[in-house]
């Protein structure tokens, strides 16, 4: 319904780049407070005695798979192709949920062994960290299925590519912030 | 656009070139934390390899390598900011020696 | 949902508004009204420090206002009247029938006012919080800050805070993307240029004040640690992403204020902006090294002394283009023809005591210096002087300049000139003396002084220049009142002003503009009209842009639609606010109205209503 924008860039896709600039400071301040604190935690457990480097590059994995998926599901709607539309979006949100479910795993294997939300500083950044980035996630969840249940009523089509790309976007910074946290919190442990 | 099937779609296969080599990176970078010789040189190590993990993603799956310029700036503008403020916050807190 | 129609004016209609003229008025009646009530806080803080050991206000009800009135002027005063004008003029200065996101806007609208009524609701409750508007730790931890009072002023800072980033989105799209045809860059007006840096700053500013925020909450409610230094973590932290926030906070404040100006001076001085592409550059620069300048607030703290040389060299570095654009002003009049009608006296004004400001600031840039200054009245008259002199006097600059568009009538000269020259009496005579009694040592914050400290007359005078400003509201609310009731009809462009805003009428139709103009230079309306001695070289005689819009679009124009959304997303995130005091239902089921908001916004036509 919009006429030509003065950038040429639509205003949506321009939003939503605008907005990952404003996350970059969102996740800047969390992973320089988590760094900040870094070496600093006074009680058990540690980092070290927790953090499951194999685990984690498994749903590390995952994740980075999901950005594939989700880049295919673009290409697929861009040329109309709904049947591999629908494939990608769900598997993109499909990979998501079992990142998710990793994640999920792993704050209630770390909570049993001793590292409840308030336990420490490393609890309290670790969590809260690695939460806002799964909240992301979830947020990303949420939309790729309304947009699969779109796509399943047959309402995503070709024209729709847009709502699909920004949504990828968005799919794709949260990967970005996984790409860092998983560098700088297991990596680096 | 056009009527290809998946496979030969020319953004497809770069799609999935672009996939196997973060695939490969993110063993890498597994692969060179178990190795012991490499302890000493192994932050600057991950943190190119992260680097290039991250620019491969913005470049490709985001497109901001086709999408032009006014969207790198949006982009740039912000992980800058974000980048100086976190080693300007680390070194005030002495997280760099010294 | 049913459509309103947007030419109604009953009260659904104004719940439902996307009009970014309707939503700009709404902001800058709850603005004022927050104005009016900090101002009243302020008021009864001079009362209590008017003589020495005075016992008008107890100590905790002092904290409590003190608080209650430096955060209401920065969160619920400054920025949304910063934001009204925002609303009214970017669209209609860059030839834009709205903004890129209507519903956005109405949405950012309405959770600044739940955020604003949220704090609020702590006063007759009884628990304001007593922080200081930046809420240091550990003072306002659990332990030493029980009671609830913190919590509101976190949780509503949460919630305003979403409405400033959602806005700040807004208008960086609006003015990227819906600039008239010809409107490049360089022939923005500098309102609109300082309304783009400003929005990046909310944008790149508000997310470390959010995520401090959160720390905060999870620190008071789930017992995480972050500022805990039993736990060996630094309560510092806060104080940085306070000021990495609060910085360019300040910014966020005075740059639209500087951009209302640089309009409004040219258009008083009948000469265009001398050297406009300095004072835009130094507006980016300001934007750029003000995220490299936060640690000025934090001298005293220990820091050491290369962090404290840095942030010291850095901030008087800043100091340079924030007076470049003085001397553009300077130079703009310097051979004008001046009219010194009221927006003009307040630009003057702006000029004058904004740079009385900058200089106390460019005095604690030196941290040995600042070990002096820092928590004394030096600083509150440093911030009041750039706080009111800048930001308070722009936007009623803006106001007297912009009020004929808006409303259609015209303001009283004579009473708009009463309430500059008082107003301007008032901020000297209040904030004067505080330069000495802050440097003779009276502390912040404190809530009385000793007898025979020399500091008797100088909070005498004080709090007499404050009871000159209340008194400074006298003629402008009279001549509200007088306008509404008989002002003078005020024509497409009363000030003979340049750009595109006065080429309809007063005030703009719903659509703002019949007919989208090409744009060809920058102030289009000033040629061929403008004096020859002040035309640049090249310029040709005959803009392409009609000095008046059409009466009626030659061609349909489709406008937004009215939506109940945006109002039902701003609930359910006030319950959530509200939940966040200590119900983990009610934070649920705000979540879950905000879900649904969200999903019938999402799948909402935004347009095809109404054709007009
Ligand atoms: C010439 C440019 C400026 C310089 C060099 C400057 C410098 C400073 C410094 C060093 C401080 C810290 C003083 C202390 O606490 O010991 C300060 C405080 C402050 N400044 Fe400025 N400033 C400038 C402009 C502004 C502007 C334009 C505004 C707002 C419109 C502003 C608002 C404030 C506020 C609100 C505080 C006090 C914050 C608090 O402690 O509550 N300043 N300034
Ligand atoms: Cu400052």
């Amino acid at each position: 319904m919009e006429g030509p924008t003065s950038t040429g860039i639509p205003n949506r896709k321009l939003a939503m780049w605008s907005f990952i600039g404003s996350e970059c400071m969102l996740f800047g301040t969390l992973i320089a407070t988590y760094m900040i604190y870094r070496g600093r935690n006074l009680v058990p457990p540690y980092p070290h005695d927790l953090l499951n480097i194999p685990f984690i590059t498994v749903t590390t994995f995952v994740l980075l798979m999901s950005s594939l998926m989700m880049v295919l599901a673009l290409a697929a709607v861009q040329r109309n192709d709904l049947r591999a539309t629908k494939l990608w979006l769900g598997m993109t949100a499909l990979f998501g949920l079992i990142f998710l479910g990793g994640q999920y795993y792993e704050f209630n294997h770390f909570v049993h062994e001793g590292l409840p939300l308030s336990r420490n500083l490393f609890s309290s950044t670790f969590f809260v960290l690695t939460g806002t980035h799964g909240a992301h996630v979830a947020g990303g969840v949420i939309w790729l299925s309304t947009l699969l249940v779109r796509a399943v009523q047959g309402k995503l089509d070709a024209r729709h590519a847009e709502t699909v790309e920004i949504a990828g976007l968005y799919w794709h910074f949260v990967d970005v912030v996984w790409i860092i946290l998983f560098t700088l919190i297991y990596l680096l442990v | 656009m056009s009527r290809h099937s998946a496979e030969s779609h020319p953004s497809t296969r770069l799609y999935i070139a672009v996939a196997v080599i973060l695939a490969a990176l993110t063993a890498l970078e597994v692969m060179v934390f178990y190795i012991e010789a490499l302890a000493p040189v192994l932050i600057p190590i991950l943190l190119v390899m992260m680097a290039a993990k991250f620019a491969l993603v913005a470049m490709f799956f985001m497109h901001l390598k086709s999408d032009g310029p006014v969207l790198t700036a949006i982009f740039a503008w912000g992980v800058f900011i974000a980048t100086a403020i976190v080693v300007g916050l680390m070194a005030i807190f002495g997280k760099f020696g010294a | 949902m049913a459509m309103t129609d947007a030419h109604s004016t009953g009260i659904g209609s104004w719940l439902t508004t996307v009009d970014h003229k309707r939503i700009a008025i709404m902001y800058f009646v709850v603005g004022f009204a927050f104005l009016l009530i900090a101002g009243v806080e302020g008021q009864l803080i001079r009362l209590q420090l008017a003589a020495p050991e005075r016992s008008f206000l107890d100590p905790d009800l002092y904290n409590q206002l003190f608080t209650m009135h430096g955060t209401t002027m920065v969160f619920f005063a400054g920025m949304p009247l910063v934001v009204a004008f925002f609303n009214f003029v970017v669209p209609l200065q860059i030839g834009a029938r709205d903004v890129a996101f209507p519903r956005l806007n109405a949405f950012s609208f309405w959770v600044f006012l739940f955020g604003g009524l949220f704090l609020y609701a702590s006063v007759p409750l009884r628990v304001m919080p007593d922080g200081g508007w930046f809420a240091y730790m550990p003072l306002t931890n659990a332990e030493y800050s029980p009671g609830p009072g913190i919590d509101f002023y976190v949780l509503s800072l949460l919630i305003s805070g979403v409405g400033s980033i959602a806005g700040g989105l807004n208008f960086l799209v609006t003015i990227l993307n819906m600039r008239a045809p010809g409107m490049t860059f360089m022939r923005m007006p500098l309102f609109t240029w300082m309304a783009l840096i400003v929005s990046a700053l909310i944008l790149l500013a508000f997310p470390p004040f959010t995520v401090g925020l959160i720390f905060m909450l999870f620190d008071r409610r789930f017992g995480t640690h972050f500022f805990d230094a039993a736990a060996g973590a630094d309560p510092v932290l806060w104080q940085h992403l306070f000021w990495v926030f609060g910085h360019p906070e300040v910014y966020i404040l005075i740059l639209p204020a500087f951009g209302i100006v640089s309009d409004v001076i040219p258009t008083f001085s009948r000469k265009i902006l001398f050297g406009y592409p300095v004072v835009v550059f130094s507006g980016v620069l300001i934007a750029f090294l003000g995220f490299g300048v936060w640690v000025h607030h934090m001298f005293s703290v220990g820091l050491g002394p290369v962090v404290n040389a840095v942030f010291g060299g850095a901030t008087m570095l800043i100091a340079i283009p924030t007076g470049i654009k003085i001397f553009n002003w300077i130079a703009t009049m310097w051979g004008g023809r001046l009219r010194f009608r009221t927006a003009m006296l307040f630009a003057v004004g702006l000029v004058a005591t904004f740079t009385i400001g900058g200089l106390s600031g460019v005095m604690h840039s030196s941290p040995p210096a600042d070990l002096q200054q820092t928590d004394t009245y030096f600083v509150v008259a440093h911030f009041h002087y750039v706080l009111i002199g800048g930001t308070v006097f722009g936007l009623f600059c803006g106001f007297y300049y912009w009020f004929p568009k808006a409303t259609g009538r015209m303001l009283h000269e004579g009473l708009g000139k009463a309430h500059f020259w008082l107003s301007f009496i008032a901020l000297n005579v209040t904030f004067f003396p505080m330069h000495f009694s802050g440097l003779l040592g009276m502390p912040r914050r404190t809530y009385t002084y000793a007898e025979g400290l020399g500091l008797d007359v100088f909070n005498l005078i004080s709090t007499a220049g404050a009871f000159i400003f209340t008194l400074s509201f006298v003629p402008l609310v009279w001549n509200l009142w007088r306008a509404w009731r008989r002002g003078e009809a005020a024509g497409h462009n009363p000030w003979d002003a340049s750009t595109l805003e006065w080429t309809m009428a007063s005030p703009p139709p719903h659509y703002n503009f019949a007919e989208i103009p090409a744009v060809d230079r920058r102030d289009p309306l000033w040629h061929p009209y403008i004096e020859p001695e002040s035309r640049r070289e090249g310029d040709e005689p005959g803009g392409v842009v009609p000095r008046q819009q059409p009466e009626e679009p030659p061609e349909p124009v489709v406008m937004p639609n009215p939506s109940y959304w945006p109002l039902v997303l701003a609930v359910g995130m006030l319950l959530m606010t509200i939940g966040g005091l200590g119900s983990l239902g009610l934070t649920l089921f705000g979540l879950l109205v905000t879900a649904v908001g969200l999903f019938a916004w999402a799948f909402e036509p935004p347009f095809g209503g109404g054709v007009h």
